[in-house]
């Protein structure tokens, strides 16, 4: 009965990735062939919610990175939002590329200012995080002010040029797309996400995303990254060791903020084209969430944020495509039901059964889902993890604790 | 001790200290003259009219901080203030219109309607912490993204004012029996000439009220007593017969229901009820940071909301003289960040002060007596 959670163990985290990203595109598929709405899997769906996971899943990562090196980093919208003007100052001044390099600087300073007060002076890491969203807003409306158009200005002018759009896949765009308008299941909803992957994509999501093979492999089959884990898992031991545990938490809250900053910058570039007070929106906190469901991992984190962006999109489709989501909903619990009655937990399997009931019983009655509750429900579901799965997500085991050598 | 106290008023002074000399030195890298932007902060912002906005404005901060400080009483992060009072100001106000009262029950049950509803959007975190040891933080942060969907939802839906009363989407407005006074006609009995168009608003004594609540519930109850002493030492607490899981809910809920107070000031007050508008956000968070300016003490907390709210008065002599109005949000920001660098640079000499003495103590060859465990 074991058998198959054995055979799962020994598929390596590549393997696993595929078979979630299948599953998922499996789900909607098949939401989309039950429900007709052709639009849930469409590339202009894809592309919208790729581009709305972008910020969010950098901003993410940068948390990973400071959280496994045991610093809380809740300063990450203060940093995304220095990202976000630094980003627009340097594009508009110097172009598309020293706008991103400068964004990416302007978070950097904002994780200086957490290092200088949670690992420099030992200060509680959520107040530090506090502060720094507060000290970031003030900074970036005041550098608005001076920069551009006097002292009522929110927004900076245009940026003039934008990083480049790449195609990937020149010689397959077209024969993907003409696969994709066959409406076939599972592989023209695949060849939807490709082309939305890989067709006038911007480099930036190209950056973003290759930072997540890059932050596994240096964090998981580095020395450094072993280091800087250790430090935030037990930070005595590692200092015992002969690590520089100081070093360590400021290198990872370093990266953090400029990974933070980057996020900013593609809120910038990828959506308004320019600089725009409050344009953040509360994306740092959500790329924490992300971070959460995603167990401290890259690859769940990447899961997170794309749930997120994914919900995100479906604001301004139309009414049938959201509704749609509820009998994918319906699918996932009667997946995660069968599962639940596979490992025999009787319990689980009859709330899944309940749920997807509810699910098939709210798409029946209803015609829409409420628009302005959609881009809420996985911080529901990050909220439920927490509540029913929280034995199985592990956090760093010093994450959030100040530690001083010698212990004063 | 004594130096320990003088240390302890030098550090927000110094914060100040520090928070002016690094926005004079961004200043100096604009086109604008610090000189000018101190001078104006220095005469216009003590002129009457931004006294009396600085004080209009202190009120939720104030609240607002102390909501805040319940939790740090007890250890307790309450991030979540901001999504409370929002979802607290929404339906008091739609209760608040709903019915008609004589005047003062129509207020007392709108203040209720908030406070409850504030507890129970804060208990939530603090029944998951007691029962599944859900980081507080962490779930707050989701709860105040929830509360601002929940919001929008429920206002558009089913509490929204018809378009042919208002085309801002907001409540039904309140009756006059729900409105609040201003205190202008009293002040101007006491001789202090107020025109009519600065409004004095009468919700300071709320505000008033909540810190005198959190004076006598934190440090005059065996409650409050309790609740320190979970906070500064949950093992020795725990051992004394505290049920910690109480405590984590109860100052929650405490929290909660002071956080329903802050969004009231308007809708009460000038603006009648509820829009976007006449409650706006980001009052939990400066909450925060009045709290740690404040150090958790009522009355450090009146001085923090007081300072903040002078800082947001004086952007408006600010922007009329075409200064950069928002030089003052940095010198908040830096103020806070230098702040609680400054405390913890204190409490660690302290404690090491403290240390010291206990060696001093065992070489002198008496037998030590281990440390007490009492509140702070």
């Amino acid at each position: 009965m074991k058998r198959l959670a054995t055979l799962w163990s020994h598929v390596p985290a590549w393997g696993r990735m595929l078979v979630y990203l299948s599953g998922g595109i499996a789900v909607l598929s098949t939401a989309r062939v039950l429900t007709g709405a052709g639009q849930l899997t469409a590339e202009n769906t894809f592309r919208s919610a790729i581009e709305l996971s972008v910020p969010i899943a950098l901003a993410g990562l940068g948390g990973l990175w400071s959280e496994r090196a045991g610093v809380v980093n809740i300063g990450l919208e203060g940093m995304m939002a220095l990202g976000t003007w630094f980003g627009a100052y340097g594009g508009i001044a110097y172009g598309p590329w020293w706008g991103v390099l400068l964004g990416v600087l302007g978070g950097a300073i904002g994780a200086l200012l957490h290092t200088i007060a949670t690992v420099g002076f030992g200060v509680d890491h959520i107040i530090s995080g506090v502060s720094i969203n507060l000290l970031g807003v003030g900074v970036t409306e005041f550098l608005t002010s001076v920069s551009w158009g006097g002292a009522s200005a929110k927004e900076s002018p245009a940026i003039p040029d934008n990083v480049v759009r790449l195609d990937l896949l020149p010689f397959l765009k077209d024969p993907l797309r003409e696969l994709g308008s066959q409406n076939r299941f599972f592989i023209s909803d695949l060849a939807d996400l490709i082309v939305a992957l890989t067709t006038g994509v911007s480099a930036l999501i190209v950056i973003a995303v290759a930072l997540f093979p890059l932050t596994w492999f240096v964090l998981w089959r580095t020395p450094v990254g072993l280091r800087l884990r250790s430090v935030g898992e037990d930070p005595d031991a590692a200092d015992s060791l002969g690590v520089n545990v100081y070093k360590m938490k400021v290198l990872g809250v370093m990266v953090s903020g400029a990974l933070a900053g980057l996020g900013g910058v593609s809120l910038v570039y990828l959506f308004s084209g320019k600089f725009q007070s409050g344009q953040t929106g509360g994306r740092g906190f959500i790329g924490l969430a992300a971070m959460i469901f995603g167990n401290w991992r890259p690859g769940g984190l990447l899961a997170g944020a794309t749930l997120f962006g994914f919900m995100d999109s479906m604001q301004s489709q139309i009414d049938e495509t959201a509704h749609a989501l509820l009998v994918a909903a319906a699918i996932v619990f009667v997946g995660a039901g069968l599962w639940s009655a596979y490992r025999r937990r009787w319990v689980g399997a009859a709330v899944f059964a309940v749920a997807t009931g509810l699910c098939i019983y709210w798409y029946e009655t209803t015609e829409k889902l409420p628009r302005e509750l959609i881009p809420y429900f996985p911080h529901i579901t990050t909220l439920l993890v927490l509540v029913f799965a929280s034995q199985r997500l592990r956090m760093p085991a010093a994450d959030g604790k100040i530690w001083r050598r010698g212990g004063r | 001790m004594k130096q320990r106290a003088s240390l302890q008023i030098a550090a927000p002074v110094l914060a100040i200290g520090v928070a002016v000399l690094v926005s004079g030195l961004m200043l100096s890298f604009t086109e604008y003259s610090a000189f000018d932007v101190f001078r104006v902060i220095g005469t216009e912002g003590f002129s009457k009219i931004y006294l009396i906005e600085t004080v209009n404005r202190a009120a939720p901060y104030y609240i607002s901080g102390c909501a805040v400080a319940v939790g740090f009483k007890m250890n307790l992060f309450n991030i979540g203030v901001e999504g409370q009072y929002k979802l607290a100001a929404l339906l008091a106000a739609a209760a608040g219109a709903a019915v008609t009262l004589p005047a003062p029950l129509h207020v007392l049950l709108i203040m209720v309607v908030a406070m409850v509803v504030g507890a129970a959007w804060a208990s939530i975190p603090g029944v998951l912490k007691a029962t599944r040891g859900v980081s507080e933080v962490i779930s707050s942060i989701m709860l105040n993204a929830i509360a601002l969907g929940l919001s929008a939802y429920m206002l558009g839906r089913w509490l929204r004012a018809p378009a042919s009363v208002s085309p801002v989407v907001g409540t039904k407005p309140l009756a006059d029996s729900a409105r609040l006074p201003t205190l202008n006609p009293l002040l101007n009995a006491l001789g202090l000439g107020i025109p009519d168009a600065n409004r004095v608003q009468s919700y300071i004594f709320v505000a008033a009220a909540v810190g005198i609540a959190f004076y006598v519930i934190i440090w005059r109850t065996r409650f409050g007593y309790d609740l320190r002493a979970s906070g500064s030492n949950p093992e020795a607490a725990t051992a004394s017969g505290v049920d910690a899981k109480r405590m984590i809910i109860t100052a929650m809920l405490l929290s909660g229901g002071f956080a329903g107070l802050i969004g009231l000031n308007n809708i009460m007050g000038q603006a009648g009820r509820y829009t976007d508008v006449s409650v706006v956000s980001g009052l939990g968070f400066t909450g925060i940071a009045i709290a740690l300016l404040g150090r958790n003490h009522p009355v450090g907390i009146a001085l923090a909301a007081l300072l903040w709210a002078f800082m947001d008065a004086v952007q408006t002599p600010l922007s009329n003289e075409g200064l950069p109005k928002q030089i003052t949000a940095i010198m908040q920001g830096i103020t806070v960040l230098s702040v609680v660098i400054a405390y913890e640079v204190v409490r660690r000499a302290g404690a090491r002060q403290q240390a010291a003495a206990l060696r001093r103590d065992d070489d002198g060859g008496a037998a030590a007596p281990g440390p007490e465990v009492a509140p702070a």
